[in-house]
């Protein structure tokens, strides 16, 4: 059965919403404004009950797969567990009911918490300066980059310095965000190990790259073993380098990108610090620096000055301002809590235990689907459909397979350098027996492959819906739904 | 704690079964130099209990605007949020979820986001809607950028009555980007259209103006959206959702672009985020939109669905080409808005403008009635305006605290000609009451 949209729920008169009486002296509008201000047709919003409009999105949310539903091994996002009680923490109103200019000295416990979680993620990830204002990995990227830029600027070397140095195996975030920055992209190779090519990077490397931009373990889960080599030819030839924290989940307490060489890096709270990803979002994506480029940081930077936090504006060299106010607080809230839940010694535990799991599902699933890097991986690693790809089954046949068993798909044809790749990443929050019945699922499915191809192409069968066509979608595009219209009956 | 379930004995089967000896070995490959060779510097880890409790002392170390009184605006509302959106956003099916890559197991979000680009097309009178971006300062940058591809020119126009931190943030981008940022003065409250005229030419890509402006004022959007025109730019709407249950909306004045902040729509204040950037547009520039967008489908049986589309403009495909870097958006915040707009549907939506426009009136006649305090133009506004103190207006603030009442804003920080003014919002929640103790405590400052 079709699945209604809340419009075709709709019944004139019908109403959801009570709102405070009027208790002051009524005028009409057309006094108070002129009539070229006034919306002449009315919004057709839906007119639907409470109890409608429960069930509508209640029914939605059982056709949603999250964390809390089941196994989400979604390569490079980390679908770890979202704790609880960080969510009652962050709905506390004295979180949640602050405005954004209410005098510091009403806000002394939140701009505390910033204060705090700025200096744990620069521990963390050993830097010296942090701001929370990105709202997400990308945007901290951007940040990040324009932090780089006005680096350089200030050294008089900006006009000559266009480039930034992507590798062949960077999320698409990265090179899109140096774009966004004004920059030149130059790909970069990897080498036979999965890592960067160095005579590659060496070739790249001039005195017109403004910055190498990185992850490690890369994504293909990879620890890139000539990081100290690499640090030392971008920094040789006055280059910056910029790590891509969307794989932190690795390497917390083990090891630290500021040791590596790294000069800016941006966290992704959503998802090695465990705040949930929202459907899409809300994430948060702070940055942190090494001490010389604390002053580009945007504007403003929380700090502590007699014993009182303060919002510190005075950064005359800051790139400005990235976007309203000071980032996602509530999602810092969660954040937050989930470091002083664990500390360092439990930090630490997350990651062995993230590595420990993807290891354990890569080493069982590697005798029935190519493994294109055969080394120790580190919290996520990279399969290739390619053995399946012999009997006509392609890696997303495989991923859509995957959804009847009640997983969400591993990440699919990322990166771009494997060929049908298929991204695994466990996550330390998931037992051994969801990693054991989710190697029979795969293996169920390889050995389909070679008997019942057209089973796998014809999935998913389970779902609320068969396999969607993502061709004429995007052909012609129906983006919003209007009354009475024939694509819209179903 | 660490949410682990793995035990010691699962620990060392597993690294059995995998053929190494110990972790350690699993981690040989990271270069001993850059190996940490200590305990991270972190405070010790704390139970639930403890946590929760630490939380709380946290949380009571700020005052919350359901202490005080607020009148306090400025781009982000104290808006009532009804008990059905916080109960349908906390379903964990929705929160603990992603960006639905994989569309078959992720119907809900889906549907869920379609119903919001229709809703804010809708509300807006525009023809499409992206999913989400940031805030409302980076829908105003985005949209920048989008009109500067539109049509291969790089300056904007942006009036000064912009929010200051949207126009912040826009100026930071478009450094970045090589993009000429000019701003446009005011005149009686308002944008000088007569100025605008003058600086916009055959290089502006677009015009972007606010209305309700950040002093309160309602726009002459028309007339910006004709003198753009006239040049070949595009006209970019920054509007107050809320605002459009009464104000025309961009669609009626002729907007290329609208966009705006989304949070008043059932999210909390929550001290500046997370938010809810919305951008809605005319149906020829949907290939230049950021961001993602959930568009209708069907599978093999004829049977309706949702999935992401148009994602070759987007950077998993596109890459350095994408028409943005955005990846996650704030879905769960426009999860927040398809119901809070559901809730009030059509009358509702026209309701509380009107709440929110008598109130802020109301407030507006008793205020600039008091001796010393003066309205500071007589451009008209929504909910929110401007006025003149007969003293400091942070001593004002200062004062109004001592009743808990939260003042407007003090201006002078930002348009040094209002230093002596301050920008009061009011919404639906504040009563006649709560106002006539706002002007009692004023008239006793004063
Ligand atoms: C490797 C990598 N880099 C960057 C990003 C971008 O992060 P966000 O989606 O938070 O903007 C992602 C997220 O998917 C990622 O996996």
């Amino acid at each position: 059965m079709t699945m209604p949209l809340i419009f075709e729920r709709s019944e004139a008169g019908r109403r959801a919403y009570s709102l405070p009486d009027c208790d002051v002296p009524r005028k009409d509008a057309t006094e108070l404004l002129p009539g070229w201000a006034l919306r002449k047709r009315a919004a057709d919003l839906p007119e639907v009950s409470e109890v409608d409009l429960v069930r509508h999105y209640t029914k939605l949310s059982q056709r949603n797969h999250g964390v809390d539903v089941g196994f989400y091994p979604l390569g490079s996002c980390t679908m770890k567990y979202n704790p609880k009680v960080n969510e009652d923490a962050a709905a506390l109103p004295g979180f949640n009911a602050l405005h954004p200019y209410q005098p510091e000295e009403l806000v002394q416990g939140a701009l505390e918490l910033m204060y705090e979680l700025g200096r744990y993620l620069c521990e963390i990830g050993g830097m010296d300066e942090a701001t929370l204002q990105p709202a997400a990995g990308a945007h901290g990227e951007l940040t990040g980059l324009m932090i780089i830029k006005a680096y350089h600027e200030s050294r008089g070397d900006g006009a000559k310095r266009t480039k930034v140095i992507v590798p062949d195996s960077a999320h698409g975030t990265n090179p899109a965000s140096a774009a966004f920055c004004g920059y030149k992209v130059v790909e970069v190779k990897s080498d036979g190990r999965g890592g960067v090519d160095l005579d590659s990077l060496r070739a790249a490397m001039s005195d017109e790259v403004a910055a190498l931009m990185l992850t490690n373990p890369n994504t293909l889960g990879l620890f890139d073993e000539n990081i100290v080599e690499i640090a030392k030819i971008v920094h040789g030839a006055g280059g910056l380098l910029y790590y891509d924290g969307a794989n932190m989940n690795a390497i917390m307490g083990i090891a630290r990108p500021g040791d590596m060489g790294f000069d800016v890096l941006h966290f992704n709270l959503h998802k090695t610090f465990s705040t949930p990803h929202g459907g899409g979002g809300p994430g948060s994506g702070p940055v942190a620096v090494k001490k010389t480029l604390a002053p580009f940081l945007p504007v403003p930077v929380v700090e502590k000055k007699d014993g009182k936090f303060v919002l510190d504006y005075a950064r005359p060299q800051s790139i400005g301002k990235v976007k309203a106010f000071y980032g996602n607080f509530n999602v810092m809230v969660k954040a937050y809590a989930y470091i002083r839940a664990l500390g360092a010694k439990g930090l630490r535990e997350a990651s062995e235990n993230a590595v420990l799991n993807a290891n354990y599902l890569m080493r069982k699933l590697a005798p029935y689907y190519h493994l294109p890097y055969d080394r120790h991986c580190k919290h996520e690693f990279v399969l290739s459909g390619e053995y399946q790809l012999a009997s006509g089954v392609h890696t997303g046949d495989i991923a859509k397979m995957l959804l009847d068993y009640g997983f969400h798909a591993p990440t699919v044809y990322f990166p771009l350098i494997v060929k049908e790749a298929i991204m695994v990443e466990p996550t330390e929050t998931e037992s051994r027996d969801t990693l054991d019945a989710f190697v029979d699922a795969m293996i169920g499915i390889a050995q389909l492959a070679e008997k019942d191809p057209e089973a796998l192409h014809t999935a998913p069968h389970k779902m609320v819906v068969g396999r969607l066509d993502d061709v004429t979608a995007a052909r012609r595009p129906v983006l919003r739904w209007r009354p009475n219209k024939q694509t819209n009956a179903g | 704690m660490n949410y682990v379930p793995n035990t010691d004995r699962d620990r060392s089967e597993m690294l059995a079964d995998i053929g190494v000896s110990s972790m350690e070995e699993l981690l040989s490959d990271i270069p001993r130099e850059v190996r940490l060779q200590r305990h991270l510097a972190l405070p010790a880890p704390m139970s639930e209990y403890d946590l929760a409790r630490h939380m709380g002392a946290l949380a009571s170390k700020n005052r919350t605007t359901d202490d005080l009184v607020s009148f306090l605006g400025a781009g982000a509302y104290d808006h009532f949020v009804p008990s059905v959106v916080r109960h349908l956003v906390s379903r964990s099916e929705f929160y603990t979820a992603y960006t639905p890559y994989q569309a078959e197991i992720s119907q809900g979000m889906l549907q869920a986001i379609f119903e919001y680009q229709t809703l804010m097309c809708e509300l807006t009178a525009m023809d499409v809607s992206n999913a989400s971006l940031y805030d409302g300062a980076t829908a105003v940058a985005e949209a920048a950028a989008m009109a500067c591809r539109q049509t291969r020119r790089r300056q904007v126009v942006i009036s000064v009555a912009v929010h200051p931190e949207y126009r912040a943030t826009l100026r930071t981008y478009a450094r970045n980007l090589g993009i000429e940022v000019l701003e446009t003065g005011m005149k009686d409250g308002v944008t000088d259209i007569e100025e605008l005229d003058r600086l916009v030419s055959s290089a502006t890509a677009c015009v972007i103006l606010q209305s309700p402006s950040f002093l309160g004022s309602v726009e002459p959007m028309g007339k910006a959206a004709e003198v753009a025109h006239r040049s070949g730019a595009l006209f970019v709407a920054c509007v107050d959702p809320i605002s459009l249950g009464i104000l025309a909306p961009p669609g009626e004045y002729g907007a290329d672009i609208a966009v705006g902040e989304g949070q008043g729509l059932g999210s909390p204040m929550s001290f500046g985020g997370p938010y809810l950037g919305f951008l809605t547009c005319r149906q020829d520039l949907v290939r230049n939109m950021p961001g993602r967008v959930a568009g209708e489908t069907h599978d093999p049986d004829g049977r309706r669905g949702y999935i992401l589309t148009l994602q070759a403009r987007e950077q998993h495909i596109r890459r350095e080409r994408a028409t943005s870097n955005i990846c996650s958006n704030e879905a769960l915040s426009a999860l927040a808005a398809a119901v809070y707009l559901s809730w009030l549907g059509k009358d509702g939506v026209r309701e509380l403008a009107d709440l929110c426009l008598q109130k802020a009136h109301y407030a507006f006649d008793r205020i600039t009635a008091l001796p010393g305090f003066e309205k500071a133009s007589r451009a008209p506004f929504f909910k929110e305006f401007v006025v003149r103190t007969p003293i400091p207006p942070e001593e004002v603030s200062a004062g109004l605290l001592r009743s808990r009442i939260l003042g407007g804003l003090p201006l002078g920080r930002h348009y040094p000609e209002f230093g002596d003014a301050m920008l009061i919002a009011v919404t639906e929640k504040r009563t006649k009451e709560e106002i006539d103790s706002l002007c009692r405590a004023l008239e006793g400052l004063a």
